[in-house]
């Protein structure tokens, strides 16, 4: 298992850059795991959906909800998320969020 | 990882209930990793942009041989629907119904909301030149998101370096 310095901190990752642990996560490593992303700012839109992906996480074993369900559970559209988070919007969310990329097909 | 998008193109030739999801589905995956999506309906799979046909695909009973009636919840093992009963009225309907509710028990959206999500993801929506023309379709019959009604070369065109998956 590799490890990642992000924002000064050491945490465990997998051979595709996710983060393991989801508690070593902290709000200040988002803007530099955004940034790896392509991501330049953090917007309230940004943090409506990884405060909505943590919180959804706790229930899901640390892994990140599918994007159906962010988009249900934000009330954030469809077109919003892929603008808000382009070109793969499933990943980045999940690797922002420090969680394990989603189990769920929808 | 390269540079370069990764493209992938669907051509959906099938307008059953069953036929029109994988292409949904893997559609749906391709946009949440980043990969270009482009899908190409054609014959049956006219359907699946149809307006007037996209809420009611409908899936038969008859000659299917993976639908089985422990399906229904009922422990009968190997048993499939016979043939002789799937050809009694309303046997599609009730198939089609049982079908969609199990879609939508493992979270999957019917097929217009699915298709919508896509079209707002990115994904590229065309109809084939002739299938267009052997039903006398028109752009107007389709649904939103279709950009345009093309021919078999065109598709060759646009999808140059993409992996081509036939539905």
């Amino acid at each position: 298992m590799a490890t990642r310095t992000i924002a000064g901190k050491t945490v465990q990752v997998n051979d595709e850059g996710f983060m393991t642990n989801a508690a070593e996560w902290t709000r200040e490593m988002a803007p530099e795991l955004a940034q790896g992303e392509g991501i330049a700012e953090l917007t309230p839109a940004h943090w409506k959906v990884i405060d909505f992906c943590r919180e959804s996480a706790s229930n899901l074993d640390g892994k990140s909800p599918t994007l159906r369900q962010i988009t249900t559970g934000t009330g954030i559209s469809t077109k919003e998320l892929f603008a808000l988070f382009p070109k793969g919007p499933a990943k980045k969310v999940a690797k922002i969020s420090g969680l394990g990329k989603p189990e769920g097909c929808v | 990882m390269t540079d370069e998008t990764r493209k992938i193109a669907f051509i959906c030739s099938k307008g059953t209930l069953d036929m029109a999801y994988p292409a949904l589905v893997m559609g749906w995956a391709a946009l949440g990793n980043g990969i270009d999506v482009t899908i190409f309906f054609t014959f049956w799979g006219m359907d699946i942009i149809n307006k007037a046909r996209i809420d009611h695909l409908e899936i038969a009973p008859v000659a299917n041989t993976s639908m089985k009636m422990s399906m229904m919840g009922v422990d009968t093992g190997n048993l499939g629907i016979p043939n002789l009963v799937g050809v009694l009225p309303g046997m599609t309907a009730f198939a089609t119904s049982l079908m969609r509710k199990k879609i939508a028990e493992v979270g999957a959206p019917p097929v217009s909301e699915y298709l919508q999500m896509l079209v707002d993801g990115g994904a590229k929506l065309y109809a084939c030149k002739m299938s267009v023309d052997m039903m006398g379709l028109k752009k107007e019959d389709f649904v939103e998101g279709v950009i345009d009604i093309v021919t078999a070369s065109d598709f060759m065109d646009m999808t140059e370096g993409a992996q081509i998956i036939f539905i």
